[in-house]
């Protein structure tokens, strides 16, 4: 079959590099991210990479979808670089406060104006949220079949052929296309960004997208729309000994063993 | 009276998988607190004595759907058949173990019937409202989130593995229903046409009484040998974290943490791990949790029982020299 468009959507997170940095403002409950770069979600990243070369085998345009506050738009112009057609930001207050539900509602509106397309593909989880609940709901809003976990992807006519990791091996799925496929990161390493990939990315299509433009049902989005409500928000306690031993070496081993063998450990 | 507490009863090859029956436990605390009674749902094309075994370990009822396409995971019929049964029978509450096949099934449940969802729980109770307490860990587990559910029904979460304990066989009596439904294989769209396992490479983890953990810190080949020499004495299962992974001194299937497995052993000794906690998350339920780490400013030390600050190196071999010694005496 020919291949039509590919969707890649992708999300701008906070680098897990710096989570630690991550706070819990005590008095309104809130996250406070201040001063933690933002990165394009590594699985993502795959994502679009399994786009790239899809397209590099088989044709087709790759537009990278994405829901976000204005400053996502550096993860699309990144997204063009590395080689998509076009992308499209999402963005507008009624979308604040979405969970997994809303979000994958207003994706699938979104993508919904792209029609025709072959594939979506997504990363299989983010690093922030890390539920992976995204990709299996928006193809249940769109009516198509999903599969999560994917390691590897063979286009045969209209259908693909995946391999999807459980515990202890993998499943092989035969999968109809149009089809929601969310990849992990066994699937390839993604290329590395080139000059001229960056300059590139300057002429191509770049869209802001509102809620209006996408005939979403307010209802159905932001706070209002979201089933789920976050209640409160800690950070784990640890309530441990913490008794840490230093020292000359053969001295200091010795006398942490002596201390695990008083309470009882050894 | 409340709607019921459901499990969903997850089995591969006939068997049914830990977590389907550790969230039994997790039910029947919540449904003797709404005052409801608890259920396990299992899709398979052969139940055997599996509804009598769920029964056992304690749920009041079982839904069974038996077909012979549904011996192997199929998630757009095994959505359907569960949507169906939900709406028919109406629970308050569905608990869906957070595996692969849980992770692939449960969002595409929740969206068809509009309600809400969260993943991976390391949590859950009952609030004073009667609406269930999820707790979820997000940023890599360094933050918790109280997640509830107020209006739309059933309220359901995926529960990580190893969070809750499982419970003991008992001779208890209960109800096998059976769940008539239409299966035709026209609904499958995304056929699973095989699945091939993998054994796991010696002691599952989860199982292990004494788990040794690999940070980045272990990733040299001789520390790495001391490493196994300890694990090999203490009778101790290696695992580690997500850099010893891609090292390649541990396989995925030992990875710990936020993205990998939980486990509860009685010692855990976390070795050259500095204590992100996307790690942390993982081990946080051991009994007592030994850390080596030659940086004495590691986060591992305020998170640990007992800590010793040095090189892998030479702590290794003494500490397994010692440790010998004690177990002479």
């Amino acid at each position: 079959m020919r291949i039509l468009n590919i969707i890649v959507c992708i999300k701008q997170v906070p680098d897990p590099k710096e989570f630690s940095k991550i706070a819990i403002d005590p008095v309104r409950k809130t996250i406070v991210r201040e001063g933690i770069p933002s990165i394009i979600n590594p699985l993502d990243k795959n994502a679009l990479e399994e786009a790239l070369r899809i397209r590099e085998k088989y044709g087709g345009k790759v537009i990278v979808l994405s829901m976000g506050p204005p400053q996502a738009l550096e993860a699309c112009k990144e997204a063009l670089a590395f080689g998509a057609d076009e992308a499209i930001l999402l963005c507008d207050r009624l979308l604040a406060g979405s969970d997994t539900l809303a979000t994958a509602y207003a994706l699938s509106k979104a993508i919904r104006k792209l029609e025709p397309y072959s594939l979506i593909l997504c990363g299989n989880e983010t690093v922030d949220g890390s539920t992976g609940q995204v990709p299996p709901q928006l193809a249940e809003f769109l009516g198509i079949p999903h599969v999560t976990r994917v390691r590897g992807i063979k286009i045969i006519d209209d259908e693909a052929i995946v391999e999807s990791m459980m515990e202890y091996g993998y499943r092989i799925v035969k999968v109809k296309l149009p089809a929601v496929l969310a990849v992990v990161k066994e699937i390839n390493t993604p290329r590395i960004l080139s000059v001229f990939g960056i300059i590139s990315a300057s002429s191509k299509k770049l869209i802001q997208w509102c809620v209006s433009d996408i005939e979403a049902d307010i209802d159905m989005i932001g706070l209002e729309g979201s089933p789920t409500r976050v209640t409160d928000v800690f950070t784990p306690e640890v309530k441990r000994r913490c008794e840490v031993f230093r020292g000359p070496v053969e001295e200091t081993v010795r006398k942490a063993v002596r201390r695990l063998h008083e309470i009882g450990v050894f | 009276m409340s709607g019921e507490v459901w499990v969903y009863a997850e089995c591969r090859s006939g068997r049914l998988m830990d977590v389907s029956i550790e969230l039994i436990n997790g039910a029947r605390k919540i449904a003797d607190k709404i005052k409801s009674s608890t259920a396990s749902i299992i899709l398979t094309d052969n139940v055997g004595q599996l509804a009598d075994e769920l029964i056992s370990y304690g749920v009041d009822k079982v839904y069974v759907v038996e077909h012979p396409l549904l011996r192997l995971y199929q998630n757009d019929l095994y959505t359907d058949i569960i949507c169906e049964a939900v709406l028919k029978y109406n629970p308050e509450i569905l608990l869906i173990g957070a595996t692969s096949i849980g992770m692939d099934l449960a969002p595409r449940i929740a969206a068809r019937l509009k309600t809400g969802l969260s993943a991976h729980i390391v949590g859950l109770d009952i609030d004073e409202n009667g609406i269930l307490k999820q707790i979820v860990p997000g940023f890599g587990g360094g933050v918790m989130a109280v997640v509830t559910c107020p209006k739309a029904r059933p309220q359901i979460a995926t529960v990580r593995p190893g969070v809750l304990a499982k419970p003991e066989k008992t001779s208890k009596k209960g109800e096998i229903i059976n769940f008539k439904t239409e299966i035709s294989e026209e609904k499958i769209k995304a056929r699973t046409l095989e699945i091939v396992e993998e054994e796991p490479l010696g002691k599952p983890l989860e199982e292990a009484e004494i788990v040794v953990g690999v940070g980045l810190g272990g990733c040299k080949p001789e520390t790495f040998k001391l490493i196994r020499d300890l694990a090999e004495t203490l009778g101790a299962a290696i695992g580690g974290t997500r850099p010893a992974v891609d090292e390649g001194y541990i396989k995925e299937d030992q990875m710990i943490g936020q993205s990998g497995k939980t486990v509860r052993p009685k010692i855990h000794i976390a070795l050259g791990v500095s204590g992100a906690m996307q790690y942390m998350v993982g081990v946080m339920d051991s009994k007592t949790i030994i850390a080596v780490n030659k940086d004495p400013n590691a986060p591992i030390f305020k998170m640990c029982d007992i800590g010793i600050v040095g090189d892998l190196n030479d702590v290794l071999p003494i500490l397994l020299e010692e440790i010998k010694q004690l177990r002479k005496t």
